[in-house]
């Protein structure tokens, strides 16, 4: 079973309405990259200039921040759940 | 008459108009509310103000609020107290509290945010309005839903302090306790946004919101007589006020209500939780989320959402974060009820217990005017200080009883001899 990357309603606009993809990524860059390969409309919103993933975009692996992991190099198995978060509220 | 303000993006600067949505889609950062100053300053005088409650509803032309806005309460108008003792003993001679710990309705400055971002619910039509919160906003959201007729749906962390969760559901809200930490229950309430038509008050009301906190800010330059202070020394959770008080002074200097006068902002938060005094005090250009372990549970998000801001705002001030531990909380709680009579939440207690500190460094001068920011009552984290204050021995209502008491307790009993 693929991992699932799950798009938020901004950033559908992007993604032909797709609400989710599947990929078979074995890291979260490797699913970043699927991601915006498939749209690449929707690249220069995950990264910034510097290839960095912009500052105020949250990415999850299931339920936890990758920050917390390894970051982008946090290992994806079967069935985990790839979120992305923009501009997290709060406070 | 059109709108004064609307919103803009806060890195792309595109504008977006009036719509609750916390975040650009063009490029996904945060946006915020902006005001047309010129129309502004040509139809608004800071005389005008002078027949106008004590609230912050007398900044009205100021805030994000619809036409035809009546204000439903009297939220703000907190006093600003001349310190009487602290500041003699930190040799300090222009030393004030901004003492939001009495702010009603629900005695922290959250009371401020939510009055605006329920004039947005309003314009907007959501009968649903809720939060995530670690227990002020979630007090303020209950208490002002309460009042207005909408129905509160509040989000906190499960293990929250028991006085902050029966603050809210007293008013009926209904409360969602999340197994995980404020960071996970704010990612939900995102997703929450994302699916319900509800007002999520610092999700996607958020640009409205924010601004309510800038009246913590004007006040504290009108009750310094129209002038602003030297520094001012704010806690910070999510990284908002400090940037709000930093936009109220702009916004006063760009109407010419009060002279141009740099401003130093210091951050004040716990170690346990300090993403944002870390990422200032190691010079990092995006600061590392933490994982929260602190009493001072109000301020205990490690994933701060205007910690960027924060981070700048500071930065540009030429002021400094700083971060103190635990027992230096409770120390700072004492500290201010015990010279100035005012009890304060663990966040006023970081707050005093970082002012303390940079004073040390050096930071702020014997002669300058330093506000400290108080922003919440302490009668709502007592269990944070409870074991400071074991129960006195009882004792029989007998004269000779008290006058053995006094003979145990030498302190009281030299103070208290009488002939």
């Amino acid at each position: 079973m693929p991992v699932t990357i799950e798009i938020p309603t901004a950033f559908r606009r992007f993604t032909e309405g797709a609400p989710k993809i599947e990929s078979s990524a074995s890291t979260v860059a490797e699913a970043l990259r699927d991601l915006t390969a498939k749209f690449p409309a929707l690249g220069k919103h995950v990264r910034d200039e510097q290839g960095e993933i912009r500052q105020f975009l949250n990415v999850y692996l299931n339920e936890e921040d990758i920050r917390f992991l390894s970051g982008e190099s946090s290992a994806l198995k079967d069935g985990d759940r790839v979120l992305l978060v923009p501009s997290i509220a709060g406070g | 008459m059109p709108d004064l303000y609307q919103l803009q993006c806060r890195e792309c600067k595109k504008t977006w108009g009036n719509v609750p949505r916390s975040f650009c889609e063009d490029c996904f950062s945060p946006l915020e509310v902006v005001f047309d100053y010129s129309s502004l300053k040509k139809t608004l005088c800071r005389d005008a103000l002078n027949s106008r409650a004590f609230s912050m509803w007398r900044y009205a032309e100021l805030l994000p609020l619809p036409e035809g806005f009546t204000a439903p309460n009297a939220v703000g108008g907190t006093p600003l107290v001349a310190s009487r003792k602290l500041g003699d003993q930190w040799g300090l001679k222009h030393l004030y509290f901004k003492n939001d710990a009495v702010c009603f309705p629900s005695l922290s400055f959250k009371d401020r945010v939510v009055a605006t971002a329920l004039a947005a619910a309003r314009r907007f039509n959501f009968q649903t309005v809720g939060c995530s919160s670690t227990g002020n906003l979630a007090n303020a959201v209950a208490a002002q839903c309460a009042q207005q007729g909408f129905d509160a749906c509040v989000f906190i962390p499960a293990d929250l302090e028991a006085a902050k969760v029966l603050n809210t559901a007293v008013y009926g809200a209904r409360i969602v306790r999340i197994k995980g930490n404020y960071d996970q229950v704010n990612r939900l309430c995102s997703q929450i946004a994302d699916r319900f038509q509800w007002g999520l008050v610092n999700v996607n009301l958020r640009p409205y919101y924010s601004e309510g906190s800038k009246t913590h800010g004007f006040e504290i330059a009108e009750q310094l007589g129209w002038k602003l202070p030297d520094n001012v020394v704010v806690p910070m959770a999510g990284g908002s006020l400090i940037t709000k008080i930093a936009k109220a002074f702009r916004e006063l200097i760009e109407l010419g209500w009060v002279e141009p006068k740099p401003v130093k902002f210091f951050g004040a938060q716990a170690t346990g939780c300090s993403p944002i005094s870390d990422g200032v005090k190691r010079n990092l250009s995006r600061f590392e989320p933490q994982k929260p372990n602190t009493i001072a549970r109000s301020l205990a998000i490690g994933n701060p959402a205007d910690g960027p801001f924060a981070m700048k705002q500071i930065r540009e001030s030429g002021g400094w974060a700083e971060d103190v531990s635990d027992p230096e909380i409770v120390e700072g709680i004492k500290l201010l009820a015990e010279t100035e009579g005012i009890f304060t939440e663990t966040a006023g207690g970081v707050t005093v217990g970082v002012a303390q500190k940079l004073l040390r460094q050096g930071r702020i001068q014997s002669d300058e005017v330093t506000v400290l920011s108080i922003t919440g009552n302490g009668l709502k984290t007592t269990d944070a200080i409870v074991d400071e204050f074991p129960l006195p021995e009882a004792i029989a209502p007998r004269l000779e009883d008290f006058e053995a008491y006094l003979n145990n307790n030498a302190t009281v009993g030299a103070a208290a001899t009488q002939g």
